[in-house]
């Protein structure tokens, strides 16, 4: 397939614990195609984090990539050097982070680090000014010209937000990751800040890598939904499909015990029993088994393969395969 | 049923300028008004949510009731009690009565106890003696569904949710009739949310006990809540029964925070969005008239130079604003 612009194939991630191998990530495969929006949907430790710093290669020391290809525009990224990887990031791979407030440095103005971070063109400052002023236009910032003297504590939590995706696109990138970029904004925010991230993706063109556990923010901004559990990848296929025909269990629960998708009172709301397995003692089989209501004795002994459920639309479980 | 709390007219104000800096500055008025004409009753046994965006000033009326912050202005009567001019000793005894969940579970459990100590804590500070401290954790432990071999455990050793549950824990251990719970579901995985909030609902119901859960995230609210007010820059725009909130908004900023909730099933709710212009204003310098006109979509005239009225509808139903919505 040429015209994905990120390809990931059999990706595993394996960090260096006291108490032993802790398997992060497992067999991933993924795509991006050129120019549209992929979601990765998943609970705190699915593996979403390892598998963005993995894409970054800003993996902690004690992690190890013992198989994988993580293909963006044609080069393998694992095998590049960090001097090319350098040149790569911030310019056509860029990553919109969680919390602006600990993005943005504290101590200089929003003008010195819009500028700063061209220092790969030789232009001149005014005209990496202008830039700026024209890219804080953009994402919606009033009066850019003042702005740029300001400092990253006397502007809002959407403001900071606005001038660090700002900075991401500043450089044009070809693929943006966004690593939960509206958790820490309010509702209405979050709206505002959703429609500027895809104004602004059909207007340069990239394609997003969108990570978030926010099922309703997925389901806004994506064409294409990725499941994940505990270091795996569940379910995957178009945003239609995955919340309005979900296949796999956990899916399925997942969509069910959303307080968002209940639109009757209840009093009892609806829960996903049991915790994560263990990633460091893993016991084989479907990783889902434990906590899934409708496991048969396949689910024990053999990983499920993928299945295509529908059109464009694969999951993994036996369950789909019988 | 009476009421066990009930505020009039709540003003708390924060000082921005020190008296010399106003001086200089020729300030006449270095304060900003954090919460203002606040008014709200909790009758015993109900669960009263409050919602509105950062800043709006949620967990400042949290802190005014419990008496951490003083009031400006105002009266806040606790079971009759007057607790704007409460002795240090009333307060010390006023505060077994009422007790807190914070918002971040992790960060309020000192790292250096155990759980075990973590929840009976509440038990020396306010002597008491007669308990079995053990036993005391183990029984409100099982009260909030955690294994009690947790007991030896350190807060960095607990998952989110469960030291959600220990901060469950600490807050009934002194059988409080009021419980404030400040985004008890914050920062939690939607399959551990609704844990909590069933929890929440069966110690309501087990202990009889008022909940005051203050939260942005709308969709628990319809789910806990018997009534619910809407807050924006320090006011109560809205406050209503639940029911009716969710199925007749009046007020413009309650009919925007309930379009922007974005559920799963997008194609209902794309249909009737509603964009808020620009971002909340300052506190520093409130817009004239209605507060809310620099974003409201529907403004017209009176808004931007005339406070508005209050209405009353049917169930208790109050707002503040010229034009209301769903009037039939």
């Amino acid at each position: 397939m040429s015209d994905n612009i990120l390809r990931i194939r059999d990706l595993s991630v394996n960090y260096q614990t006291d108490r032993g191998i802790l398997k992060a990530l497992r067999h991933v495969d993924l795509d991006i195609p050129k120019g549209s929006i992929v979601g990765v949907v998943g609970e705190s430790g699915c593996g979403k984090s390892t598998l963005i710093t993995s894409i970054i290669r800003q993996l902690d020391a004690n992690a190890d990539i013992p198989n994988g290809l993580i293909e963006f525009e044609k080069q393998d990224l694992l095998k590049l050097s960090l001097d090319k990887m350098r040149n790569i990031s911030g310019t056509k791979l860029s990553i919109v982070f969680q919390d602006p407030m600990s993005t943005l440095n504290p101590v200089l103005s929003i003008g010195r680090q819009m500028i700063d971070i061209q220092y790969r063109d030789k232009i001149s400052k005014k005209i990496k000014k202008q830039r700026s002023i024209d890219m804080l236009t953009k994402v919606g910032i009033p009066d850019p010209q003042n702005q740029l003297n300001q400092y990253p504590h006397e502007l809002s939590g959407g403001m900071q937000q606005r001038v660090s995706i700002a900075m991401a696109l500043q450089a044009g990138p070809s693929l943006l990751i966004a690593d939960e970029p509206t958790t820490a904004l309010d509702a209405t925010l979050e709206v505002q800040i959703l429609k500027l991230l895809k104004e602004l993706q059909e207007e340069i063109g990239c394609s997003i890598l969108f990570v978030s556990h926010h099922l309703g923010v997925i389901a806004e901004l994506c064409d294409h939904v990725i499941v994940m559990y505990a270091g795996e990848i569940v379910e995957q296929g178009s945003t239609y499909e995955i919340f309005n025909n979900p296949a796999h269990p956990y899916t399925v629960k997942l969509l069910e015990c959303d307080p968002a998708s209940i639109s009757k009172k209840q009093r009892l709301l609806p829960t996903i029993p049991g915790e994560i397995p263990d990633l460091i003692n893993l016991s084989g089989g479907c990783i889902f088994k434990n906590r899934c209501d409708q496991s048969i004795d396949r689910c024990d002994k053999h990983i499920p393969k993928w299945n295509e459920f529908a059109d464009n639309h694969y999951v993994s479980c036996h369950l789909i395969e019988s | 049923m009476s009421n066990l709390l009930s505020i009039k007219n709540l003003r708390v104000r924060f000082r921005t300028k020190s008296p010399l800096q106003a001086m200089i500055q020729k300030i006449e008025d270095p304060y900003i008004d954090a919460v203002r004409q606040v008014s709200l009753d909790i009758k015993q046994g109900e669960t009263f949510a409050l919602v509105g965006e950062s800043g709006s000033g949620k967990s400042t009326l949290a802190l005014a009731i419990t008496g951490l912050l003083t009031a400006a202005e105002g009266q806040i009567k606790f079971m009759d009690e007057d607790v704007t001019n409460m002795t240090s000793s009333q307060i010390m005894a006023y505060r077994k009565k009422i007790s807190f969940i914070w918002q971040n579970s992790i960060g309020s459990l000192s790292p250096r106890m155990s759980v075990g100590s973590l929840i009976t804590e509440g038990y020396k500070i306010h002597n008491l003696k007669d308990r079995d401290i053990k036993m005391e954790a183990d029984r409100l432990l099982k009260l909030v569904g955690l294994p009690t071999n947790i007991r030896e455990r350190y807060a960095h050793e607990l998952s989110g949710g469960q030291a959600r549950r220990v901060g469950v824990a600490r807050a009934i251990a002194l059988d409080p009739k009021l419980i404030i719970a400040d985004e008890p579901t914050a920062g939690l995985d939607v399959s551990v949310q609704g844990e909590i909030l069933n929890l929440l609902n069966k110690l309501r119901d087990d202990l009889g006990v008022s909940l005051f859960v203050i939260t942005h995230n709308l969709n628990i609210v319809r789910h806990i809540s018997d009534r619910t007010a809407v807050m924006y820059l320090g006011r109560f725009v809205e406050q209503g029964q639940t029911d009716d909130i969710f199925a007749k908004p009046r007020h413009p900023y309650t009919l925007a925070l309930l379009s922007a909730n974005l559920t799963p099933y997008s194609e209902a709710s794309l249909k009737n969005r509603i964009d808020l212009k620009g971002e909340v204003p300052s506190l520093m310098n409130r817009p004239n008239g209605c507060e809310f006109h620099t974003r409201c979509p529907f403004s017209s005239k009176h808004c931007d130079n005339e406070f508005p009225p209050i209405h009353t509808f049917d169930r208790e139903q109050i707002l503040t604003c010229h034009y209301p919505l769903n009037k039939n």
